[in-house]
């Protein structure tokens, strides 16, 4: 609607118009609008999942939109490749680091566009250029070193001037700070001051409140794939912001029918676990209480990485605890191994079904098998019941109205939805005392998002107690019983559905406030 | 459904022949640039490989590629390489043929039965190191068994040499002490095929029924395919490579047998075949980890190998056998990675398709 808008003014360093992108049974981002102004700082906020890195990827030339205009400078592009972004002047600096750790700093900043005459690459031309770059944005990196004697916070440094020495002026940034210490960050927006006084343009991706109200100029929010709008910092409290970020309208719990049983199916008491990393110990999380009843939905809000992954792994035999018991229907499971815990009825629906659910390229049959081979219908003797798997298969894939071909398709043929009802299906099917569920309708579409809640709903109502995990606020206050609010490894507050407003989930879920873990 | 699953199976094997006859022509190309005629020594290879004494040989040839094969496949189905396979039959029959020469009191079945676990034991011990250096101290196995490899060789020359020397009468040919001759193997066709051949077809069939048949052939399956997924549903995936080694390694243990329980009928230093371990990385290749791809492979190698003999008589090296086997690993890398994308894209526009196609007959839009 605004593409015939003539460029009165300054055009913008990026706009992007009525952008869709699709993904196989996912609509990861659907007319979204996006003006960033040159020389400013832009934040893009939202929660995991809400389609950020997608657009991103868009503007990057990662992948291709399937409607919209991308606007560069005020000129309309169409990026086949990354290549054609850099071309105008688009860098990237990656959450994750594509560095060589055997190179120095300066082969690093180099690498790919070294500066050469026949073949034999000019170091002084390079460092020449490059201490200049570092000078201008105050990072004091000694060029000369190994990468691998880098930290993190400097190692981004280098991922910066990389992407400077490439000619960029407009700088994506994928949640840099997700990986820096506090001193760090402060530095990095040091940087980013620096750089759009020098007439660069930053868009800085982030679910961190905090920090993008300290440094943007303007924030964009993005929900379950759209932007929602953009405001200025200082048009705009924290709490609301949070509340744009999670939806203000929030649906009512539904009330439930069933009771809620006296008998407790799994009891985590004052559990806890570090991961040991060089020279430094860190809790993942510390003294988790929780019960979940009989025909109990636990909710756990957070946002992601504040242990509840870990926590789950906790809870499955997958990470060992330093303290704490893990005691299920009863019996103190704490020390057996995760075949035994599966076999005593526990279920699970991980978090990234690619990697923790699935083998991709063998056929569903074989995936609804894992995990469950052991029992008797399975097998016959030693060997495998192919004909009785593939009919349990098929029964699943009915009940749980898996949209395929058939059992014999690979799972990468399915589309994401698809998938995740096999999962599901898998792990109900068991009868499971507890069911972990974490994000288990991430990434699909309604029709599949209200079949698993459905089927949630029918497990608990007939005695399953169910941990929920999710970061879709929505979810958690339509199935939970109660939602438990964690924080850095740490329960912050205990709330019914009824009292979680996204106001209060905000606060207590960026550990804004905190509540006596009661 | 099944044709689906056969169009699969097609397109492997299309590929695996797309493979050979591409070595074909690559050679055929250097033999030109040699100033020799391809099709002249193609003919010869293949009048060759209709006269029966070659066919024998060839079988000969194929029976330890067939073990070897076997044992690369099941490291492979566990994502693992094992390299030393090499090393691990070395120190197999050298422990055979000693032990072999000990339990002479045995009856004749007894007696070959008792050197074949010997065998397998062994090749499983040497493979073991490398199993406990992954799981206990993280070696990647690559490493570990490549070194193990020119550890066993250095190992078992200096064991043979030191200790286990014999010389009949003044023969130039110095083995170990001579196993009697109830711990032979018998021939099938005297001094053409060996009962070996027999135990290579057991063995194949044993691994397609413990990895593609089994419930633990799943969990390595499992584990080898998506390593975190299989944790996650409670397989414990050390204990899988530690199997998966040890199998791997046991029948490694079986690849020198042939030579040492159907032939010389002792270790020997001097003319014990090599280089099988490796070639039988290219065998799992080419076989694509199948029992049927696997022996198809082995007997492919053999033959080549075997017809390779009467290019002596036309003045062509043997070697160019060498490197037809060596272009063929290359190019069935190529292709399978190639066919194996198109099958992948094939087969979710299908499964898509189908979908759609359901949808729209019961109504729904999507």
């Amino acid at each position: 609607m605004t593409t015939a808008e003539p460029n009165t003014e300054q055009p913008y360093a990026v706009e992007l118009e009525g952008i869709e992108k699709r993904f196989p049974g996912v609509i990861a981002n659907h007319d979204v609008s996006l003006k960033v102004r040159k020389g400013t700082i832009h934040a893009i906020v939202g929660e995991n999942g809400a389609g950020k890195s997608t657009l991103m990827k868009t503007l990057y030339g990662m992948h291709q939109p399937e409607a919209g205009t991308i606007h560069v400078n005020g000129q309309q592009v169409h990026f086949k490749s990354p290549a054609e972004a850099i071309a105008v002047g688009i860098g990237m600096v990656h959450q994750h680091f594509m560095l060589a750790d055997n190179l120095t700093v300066l082969e690093n900043v180099i690498l790919g566009a070294e500066p050469a005459r026949r073949g034999v690459i000019r170091h002084a031309e390079g460092t020449a250029k490059v201490a200049a770059l570092a000078k201008q944005i105050g990072a004091h990196v000694d060029l000369d070193a190994p990468l691998s004697a880098l930290g993190v916070g400097q190692r981004q440094r280098v991922e910066i001037l990389k992407v400077l020495y490439r000619g960029a002026n407009i700088l994506i940034l994928d949640e840099p700070t997700a990986v820096l210490v506090p001193q760090e960050v402060d530095e990095l927006f040091e940087t980013l001051k620096v750089l759009v006084a020098g007439g660069a343009t930053v868009i800085f991706i982030s679910h961190k409140l905090d920090e993008v109200l300290a440094v943007s100029d303007e924030i964009t929010v993005i929900r379950q794939g759209t932007t929602v709008g953009t405001v200025t910092p200082d048009s705009i409290t924290r709490s609301r912001l949070g509340e744009m970020m999670v939806g203000s309208e929030l649906p009512k719990p539904i009330p439930r029918e069933t009771k809620i049983g006296t008998a407790v199916r799994l009891e985590v008491n004052g559990a806890s676990a570090k991961v040991v990393g060089p020279g430094s110990q860190k809790y993942v999380f510390q003294d988790i209480d929780i019960d979940v009843h009989e025909g109990e939905i636990v909710g756990i809000a957070g946002v992601e990485g504040n242990g509840q992954f870990e926590l789950c792994e906790g809870i499955l035999g997958l990470m060992p605890l330093t303290a704490g018991t893990i005691v299920l229907d009863a019996k103190d499971v704490t020390h057996e191994t995760v075949r035994h815990r599966k076999d005593a009825g526990i279920g699970y629906i991980p978090f990234d079904r690619h990697r923790e659910a699935l083998m991709l390229s063998s056929p569903l049959w074989e995936n609804t098998m894992l995990g469950r081979e052991s029992q008797p219908k399975f097998n016959i003797g030693p060997l495998i019941n192919v004909r009785g798997s593939q009919a349990d298969c098929r029964e699943i894939i009915h009940d749980f109205d898996v949209r395929t071909p058939g059992e014999n398709v690979p799972a990468f043929a399915l589309s994401g939805g698809n998938q995740q009802k096999l999962i599901v299906g898998r792990e109900l099917v068991n009868n499971p005392s507890v069911l972990i569920a974490a994000h288990p309708t991430r990434g699909v579409d309604i029709g599949a998002q209200n079949a698993i809640w459905a089927r949630l709903r029918t497990a608990r109502d007939a005695g399953m107690g169910v941990l929920l995990l999710s970061a879709d606020l929505e979810e958690l206050i339509a199935l939970s019983d109660v939602i438990v609010v964690m924080f850095d490894g740490m329960i912050t507050a205990r709330l019914t559905p009824a009292q979680a407003t996204p106001e209060l989930l905000g606060l207590y879920m960026t550990g804004t406030r905190q509540e006596a873990a009661a | 459904m099944d044709r689906q699953k056969l169009q699969r199976i097609g397109v492997t094997a299309a590929s695996s022949v797309a493979a050979v006859l591409f070595a074909l022509v690559i050679c055929g190309i250097i033999l030109l640039l040699t100033g020799r005629s391809p099709s002249h020594v193609y003919q010869t290879m293949w009048d060759a490989a209709g006269e029966r004494r070659i066919q024998y040989d060839a079988i000969q040839r194929a029976t330890p590629l067939m073990f070897a094969g076997c044992a690369v496949a099941l490291g492979f189905k566990m994502n693992l390489f094992n390299i030393g396979v090499e090393g691990q039959y070395r120190i197999a029959a050298l422990v055979t043929a000693i032990v072999g020469t000990r339990i002479g009191f045995l009856p004749a079945p007894l007696h070959v039965a008792v050197e074949l676990a010997v065998a397998c034991v062994c090749g499983a011990a040497w493979a073991g190191i490398a199993a406990f250096l992954k799981v206990r101290r993280g070696v990647n196995e690559v490493i570990a068994t490549i070194m193990l490899n020119a550890i066993a060789i250095s190992l078992a020359a200096w064991l043979f040499n030191t200790y286990f020397r014999y010389t009949q009468g003044n023969s130039q040919n110095v083995t170990t002490r001579p196993i009697p001759r109830s711990g032979w193997m018998p021939d099938i066709v005297k001094d053409q095929l060996n009962g070996f051949f027999i135990v290579a077809l057991l063995v194949v069939f044993a691994y397609w029924i413990v990895v593609f048949k089994s419930r633990f052939g799943f969990r390595l399956r499992a584990s080898g395919h998506n390593d975190v997924a299989a944790k996650t549903s409670g397989i414990s995936s050390k204990r899988m490579i530690v199997t998966a080694l040890l199998l791997s390694g046991a029948v490694a243990g079986f690849i020198g047998m042939q030579q040492t329980l159907g032939d010389s009928h002792a270790y020997s230093s001097q003319g014990f075949v090599d280089g099988i371990g490796f070639l039988g990385i290219a065998v799992a290749l080419l076989g694509r980890n199948h029992p049927i791809g696997i022996v198809l492979s082995a007997l492919l190698f053999g033959l080549l190998a075997a017809s390779a003999t009467k290019l002596g008589l036309i003045k062509v090296p043997q070697e160019i056998v060498q490197i037809i086997e060596g272009v063929i690993v290359l190019s069935v890398v190529i292709v399978n990675e190639a066919s194996g994308r198109w099958v992948d894209k094939r087969t979710q526009q299908r499964a898509a398709h189908a979908v759609e196609h359901h949808l729209t007959q019961l109504g729904v839009t999507a």
